[in-house]
């Protein structure tokens, strides 16, 4: 990805360095700054960047929208602008048009199932929803015997039980009981609850790289300044490798989610090679989160572990969102399962796809 | 704000598909033939030599150099799917590999004319084969630390010294040496080596087999007593190694040989495993397919930078550090999860012996051509640490 190609990414750049500083926010005695931030970004098309313009969104493309979450993840951004363009872009695979507002989608964990009734009503149960709380509206992918639906559900049709994840975002259960949506198309052909976790899986990657784009900048910094023993840290050889290794997991990740965005972004339905991108990229990522996080904190030490600091909104934020839309061995089962129905014979051809 | 690490996915281009399938059909063809057992990741030497010749007449040696010089000018791309094919199939390259990787694009950036239009196209043809002389025995990883001498004659230069762990020294038929021809400077320690390319036929040259805990026999200490170089052998600026070595470290390090050392044994475990394992088995055959689709994304996306003319050396060093380490942890990996198959899908010949084999080469792997210790090195003084 080239930012300096893609005004997308630019735009959210420059919208997040003036309105969601991770300093300032940490800071802020109150929640003043959201708003202001919410707006830039809804004016700005960013938060409905994956919904064409006929159908009230900002027109992005795939691809520009993943890079402009890659900023975001470096920004550790608070309020819920991918989930919100994760929902749009659902909606608008079945031609419903977004409702302006931030959204969440339903379910955003594997083997929950959100039921369509025959009398039009929802029914079922969505743990671990992130902004579950704060979303005015949710897309939901919802199935009957007749296949799987899309559903555009207002919040107040649906109970809501409190829930934090380790950043101390919103991350609930949704209950539907027999709720009532505002809009519901069929699912297109290929849609089901999987593609919409695999979608979620490659923006969590996207946005864990950035994140550790921003955990590896910042430690380097930190290294550099704090003097102990009377230098720098950076330079005691075993501070130089363990950020070297933080260099290797961030590389890892960018790569790894940087594939599975162009992946999507490039091909006509999720098939195998997409499938094998996207999983790829939420385990790997996930890994890199954990074995990143821990070097950062290492690297920083006490002041790295206050609330005063800046890193806990990176590091907390990447840890959290393993566990949505899939957790890594979740996936690694599927692909394990995956790998192994194909047989020997046909996993190196299947790496070899890519 | 953020450490510039670029890793831009790159797709492999349509025609980079029809050249594997090329590939992989001169590779059946080959194990038709009997020429080797992709089930054996050792082949004895003896066909290795004829194989170089067929893979040469290919077009599949030096496949970016020029063409003037016996290359065919095709792309980083192009050449990445040979070297990750031959790799997978366990293919006898080693008597080509070190030549087409590093000797060859050595001799091409700062070779003489002559040297380059007598040895390129032979290269090509995979009639000659190449070894590295770096290490000595005082000096391994601290390159700058050699002592072989090259003494200025008549026409030439007269070397005396030890190389150690030079592998393929005893099929080579010339070797790169970085050999001391001034002594380091107070201001610069790096100064006063040079980069020769040494026929090993020369007289004064000895060869003394070293045998790994493997049992085999692959590197060698190579003894050089008054060995003759003629002057247009000298590669490069004399007393200026040091500044050439850096830009091949890209091409050197990042390759899909960096990590697929040992996938004989994933293989291997997904056919013990059946088509439906269970639980563990599968959540660690799912995590291991993701780490290695990550890490050949990222040796392709470096091979793509190459191919833009660019020298990823920092991201090459992560791609061997990561690539290695992985490789070098996943026989104990196989081995575990190995461990919940039925006994009668392990407990085969073939199987085994692989699993034996990759555990004792293990630790190599992250020693040669750079140890972890030296690529993170590399990787902190790319962020700005030193």
């Amino acid at each position: 990805m080239n930012e300096n190609e893609n005004i997308v990414a630019e735009t959210a750049a420059r919208i997040l360095a003036d309105l969601a500083d991770p300093q300032t926010i940490n800071r802020a005695k109150d929640e003043a700054w959201a708003a202001p931030l919410w707006r830039a970004l809804a004016e700005a098309g960013l938060t409905l960047a994956w919904v064409p313009e006929k159908l009230g969104g900002g027109g992005a493309g795939m691809a520009e929208g993943f890079d402009a979450l890659r900023v975001a993840g470096r920004f550790a951004v608070p309020v819920p602008l991918a989930e919100t363009m994760l929902a749009g872009w659902l909606l608008a695979r079945a031609g419903i048009p977004s409702p302006n507002g931030p959204m969440t989608v339903a379910p955003a964990r594997p083997k929950e199932r959100i039921a369509l009734q025959s009398d039009g009503t929802l029914s079922g149960r969505a743990r671990g929803v992130p902004f579950g709380r704060g979303a005015e509206h949710f897309a939901v992918l919802a199935e009957s015997d007749a296949g799987a639906s899309v559903a555009l559900v207002k919040a107040d049709a649906v109970r809501i039980a409190e829930g934090r994840n380790l950043a101390d975002e919103p991350s609930n259960t949704l209950m539907f009981e027999r709720a009532r949506p505002l809009a519901l198309a069929p699912a297109p052909a290929g849609l089901d609850p999987t593609t919409l976790l695999l979608m979620g899986a490659a923006v969590r990657s996207t946005q864990t790289a950035g994140a550790l784009e921003a955990v590896l900048a910042m430690s380097v910094r930190y290294a550099n300044e704090r003097v102990a023993f009377e230098r720098p840290i950076a330079k005691f050889q075993a501070v130089q490798h363990n950020l070297a290794r933080l260099a290797g997991e961030t590389a890892a990740a960018v790569a790894a989610a940087g594939s599975a965005a162009d992946a999507i972004a490039n091909a006509q339905a999720f098939d195998e090679g997409v499938r094998l991108e996207a999983i790829s990229a939420k385990i790997r990522c996930a890994e890199a989160a954990q074995e990143g996080a821990a070097i950062a904190h290492q690297v920083h030490g006490a002041i790295g572990f206050t609330k005063e600091h800046v890193l806990h909104r990176f590091t907390l934020r990447m840890l959290a969102w393993r566990d949505d839309f899939g957790h890594e061995s979740h996936w690694a089962v599927a692909l394990g399962h995956l790998v192994a129905a194909r047989g020997a014979d046909a996993f190196w051809p299947l790496i070899a796809s890519r | 704000m953020t450490a510039d690490l670029r890793f831009d996915p790159i797709r492999l281009p349509p025609h980079c598909e029809a050249l594997r399938e090329d590939v992989r059909a001169f590779i059946a063809q080959e194990i038709e033939a009997g020429t080797f057992d992709p089930g054996q990741a050792v082949h004895g030497d003896a066909a290795s030599r004829e194989f170089s010749r067929r893979v040469g007449q290919k077009g599949w040696i030096g496949m970016t150099w020029p063409k003037k010089y016996g290359g065919h000018e095709r792309s980083h791309l192009e050449r990445y799917v040979v070297t990750e094919e031959f790799r997978v199939a366990n293919a006898p390259t080693r008597l080509h590999f070190v030549a087409d990787r590093q000797s060859g694009p050595t001799i091409l950036k700062y070779g003489s004319e002559a040297v380059k239009q007598s040895i390129l196209p032979r290269i090509c043809r995979g009639e000659v084969c190449f070894a590295i002389g770096m290490s000595e025995p005082g000096s391994g990883s601290d390159l700058f630390a050699a002592k072989t001498k090259a003494t200025k004659t008549n026409g030439g230069w007269l070397i005396n010294g030890t190389k150690i762990w030079t592998s393929n020294a005893h099929h080579a038929d010339y070797i790169i040496g970085l050999f001391r021809t001034s002594p380091p400077t107070k201001e610069n320690r790096r100064h006063g080596l040079t980069q020769f390319v040494v026929d090993m036929k020369a007289p004064g040259i000895t060869i003394n087999p070293i045998y790994q805990l493997t049992g085999l026999h692959d590197f060698n200490e190579v003894v050089f007593q008054n060995v003759f170089v003629p002057d247009d052998h000298v590669l490069g600026a004399v007393d200026e190694a040091w500044k050439q070595a850096t830009s091949e470290l890209a091409y050197e390090r990042s390759g899909p040989e960096r990590f697929l050392e040992t996938i004989y044994v994933l293989i291997g475990l997904i056919r013990a495993a059946g088509e439906v394992p269970d639980l563990r088995v599968a959540e660690g055959l799912g995590r291991l397919t993701a780490q290695l689709h990550t890490l050949r994304r990222m040796s392709v996306s470096v091979a793509g930078m190459l191919q833009a003319g660019r020298e990823p050396v920092v991201e090459g060093s992560i791609v061997k550090d990561l690539g290695t380490i992985w490789e070098q942890a996943l026989p104990n990996r196989v081995r575990e999860l190995a461990a919940f198959l039925e006994p009668e899908a392990t407990n085969r010949g073939d199987f085994e012996e692989q699993l034996a084999f990759a555990t004792k080469i293990a630790p190599k792997l992250t020693i040669q051509g750079g140890t972890t210790e030296v690529l993170r090195g590399i990787i902190a003084r790319g962020l700005g640490l030193r």
